[in-house]
């Protein structure tokens, strides 16, 4: 059985009286464990597509289901349950909590799953060693630096071992050596077993997927495999060419 | 979520904006202390009105003479010589619900001890008229029943009269002073009585046998031998003042033997109901007080759902990522309430703090007893943080109903 499985997956918005298909019939398949680039212009329904297999949002029609469970019946609550266990999001803008230190950040979706606070602690430690971030647990986001950021923003979306890990735009934030340093993190990560999916519009960062899967005007234009770019090698050139 | 866990995150909050949250728990604050301040202030005026009732005498009336009318000239309130000591055994024993009544006769005397003199009224009394009172002699003795027939030259001192006439602090009793010139010798001191409810000291009087002030320092009226200044009745617990009131009135009338045309040549005070009557608009003063304490506290809570409003729309993208993360719409929902409750709570406990600090300020200046009721203490921080849940359900209802997707987008 396939982690994601959606059939005519449709979303449609009325504005001025007039109805937006931002999602157009899309039909697709992922397995566990795959790295998937999403990409196409803006407005092409690549955004929606994924508030949409984020439990963000619910579909106008289709089906949907996360490792075999039928996400367009669930309640308000139900879906927060679904993105708190299943789904990681990595945000463009990173959205940390900034009166709060990393490791805080980092417990807060463990604290909506009900875990008590010495595992919380415990876990968030590891996710951020597990992000590289071992030194930096009681730092506040204003006194990381951009890519800390984002480390910390991905341990805290790998913090409750989600099904998928949802990348929006993940380096749009970043300079090309911190973004190379947060892919060379998503391929260890993949390696690991996680399931990837990036939302990007810059084929460098798509070159890092093993799956490419085009989209627009709310349609699949092309869904096509080929052999990833190593994130880790591309950054040791990089610095081989500063240096 | 966890109410724990929902706590500690709005403590988090409130601590990161503190001088908004200040302000803001600035009119709880206010208005928990005007509460605080006003009921114990209202508390410690009526325990003052009921401590002068209790100093006056419980379930009294007195009678006074009244006006007449001399060939069409009414003459003024006291004009009438009717009222006599005689009215007053026949109230006591005619009328079943009259525990006692006391005829008193008050002239003014000049007194003169040693080398000190001080000028106050004697009041002329039988052995009735310290249980009306409900006053005791304190040091020494009261009149026997010989002295009050007989005219014995025996007085009593009021404390305040003590102070003036022996400033030198001796021991009064068994000493002689002399009113108007009369020897007495001094038996007895009074207990403190305190003001009356009309602000007088009723420690500044001395009491003489009602014979001895006819006999030796009024004279004897010769029209009237038996006529008396004012006669004390005290009804018995739990008898109906006002129905008392109108027997004395009838029996009176009879004894006066008024035709039915004729007005009354006395007349009857319930001073219970003069007392209960201020105490009235004391209460009517604090309940008035704790209305407007209320209407500061319920701008107050207006205040947290402004701020609350506030901090919602600029912590949406906070909310959004929440919301990603796995917070359902109660979760949302229970921080922001609990938020808004602290807010209130922690303002209502300063408000506390303050309400007593000012009702101690204003007691301590008034003399009057402090009365706090714990149980309005903790009734204003338990009615505060109600306002703050009240005050904060919409704001906290309009974040958990974010459409986290628009939530995570917005600036």
């Amino acid at each position: 059985m396939a982690l994601v499985e959606i059939v005519d997956l449709r979303k449609t918005y009325h504005l001025g009286g007039q109805d937006i298909h931002a999602l157009d019939g899309v039909s697709l398949k992922v397995e566990a464990g795959e790295f998937i680039a999403v990409m196409g212009p803006s407005g092409s329904g690549k955004s929606t597509f994924m508030n949409l297999v984020g439990c963000l949002d619910r579909p106008t029609a289709g089906a949907y289901r996360l490792d075999g469970e039928a996400i367009s019946a669930l309640s308000a609550d139900g879906l927060a349950t679904v993105r708190n266990r299943r789904i990681g999001f990595v945000f463009q803008q990173f959205h940390l909590i900034q009166e709060i230190n990393a490791v805080a950040n980092v417990e807060l979706p463990m604290i909506y799953a009900g875990q008590p606070r010495s595992l919380r602690r415990e876990m968030a430690i590891a996710a951020l060693a597990r992000v590289g971030l071992g030194d930096r647990l009681y730092h506040k986001p204003t006194e990381l630096s951009g890519g800390q950021q984002q480390r910390v923003a991905i341990a805290r979306a790998l913090v409750n071992k989600p099904a998928i890990l949802l990348a929006d735009e993940p380096t749009g934030a970043l300079d090309s050596r911190t973004s190379l340093d947060i892919m060379a993190l998503f391929q260890t990560l993949h390696r690991e077993g996680v399931t990837v999916i990036v939302v990007t519009h810059e084929p460098e960062v798509a070159a890092f997927a093993s799956r490419v899967i085009h989209f627009r005007d709310g349609r699949i234009l092309k869904d096509s495999s080929h052999q990833p770019r190593d994130a880790a090698a591309a950054l040791a050139q990089l610095e081989g060419e500063a240096a | 979520m966890s109410f724990y866990e929902a706590l500690l995150s709005a403590l988090q909050a409130l601590n990161a904006h503190k001088q908004r949250a200040a302000l803001t728990m600035l009119g709880i604050i206010i208005g928990v202390a005007a509460v605080i301040a006003m009921v114990a202030i209202g508390g410690g005026a009526r325990q003052q009105v009921a401590a002068q009732i209790r100093s006056l005498g419980a379930n009294l009336l007195i009678v006074l003479p009244g006006n007449i009318t001399l060939t069409g000239v009414r003459l003024g309130s006291g004009a009438s010589n009717t009222l006599t000591d005689l009215d007053a055994e026949a109230i006591t024993r005619e009328i079943s619900s009259v525990q006692t009544s006391a005829p008193t006769l008050r002239p003014s005397v000049q007194i003169v001890a040693g080398s000190q003199n001080w000028a106050t009224f004697a009041f002329g009394i039988d052995q009735g008229y310290f249980e009306a009172r409900e006053w005791e002699v304190e040091i020494g003795r009261s009149f026997t029943a010989e002295e009050i027939q007989r005219g014995g030259q025996v007085v009593i001192l009021g404390l305040t009269v003590v102070q003036n006439l022996f400033p030198g602090g001796e021991d009064p009793v068994g000493q002689t002073i002399r009113l108007r010139n009369v020897p007495m010798t001094v038996i007895g001191i009074m207990a403190r009585k305190g003001q009356s409810a009309l602000g007088t000291d009723q420690d500044d009087a001395v009491f003489v046998p009602l014979s001895t002030t006819r006999s030796r320092l009024t004279g004897t009226n010769r029209a009237n031998s038996r006529q008396v200044g004012s006669i004390m009745v005290k009804v018995q617990e739990g008898e109906d003042l006002n129905a008392a009131l109108e027997e004395v009135r009838q029996l009176l009338r009879q004894r006066h033997r008024l035709q039915p045309d004729q007005d009354d040549d006395f007349t009857i005070r319930n001073l219970s109901e003069i007392a209960a009557t201020r105490e009235a608009s004391a209460n009517t003063l604090a309940w008035l007080l704790a209305a407007v304490a209320a209407v500061s506290l319920i701008v107050g809570g207006i205040g947290i759902m402004n701020i609350m409003l506030v901090s919602v729309t600029e912590r949406t993208r906070e909310i959004g990522l929440r919301m990603a993360v796995g917070a359902r719409p109660g979760d949302i929902m229970r921080q922001f309430l609990i938020e808004a409750t602290v807010l209130a709570a922690i303002g209502g406990i300063i408000g506390v703090i303050l309400g007593i600090g000012a009702a101690e300020a204003v007691s301590t200046k008034a003399g009057w007893p402090l009365l706090i009721d714990p149980l309005i203490v903790i009734g204003a921080v338990i009615f505060s943080g109600f306002v703050g849940i009240f005050f904060g359900w919409y704001p906290a209802w309009n974040a958990s109903r974010l459409n986290p997707v628009e939530a995570l987008r917005s600036a």
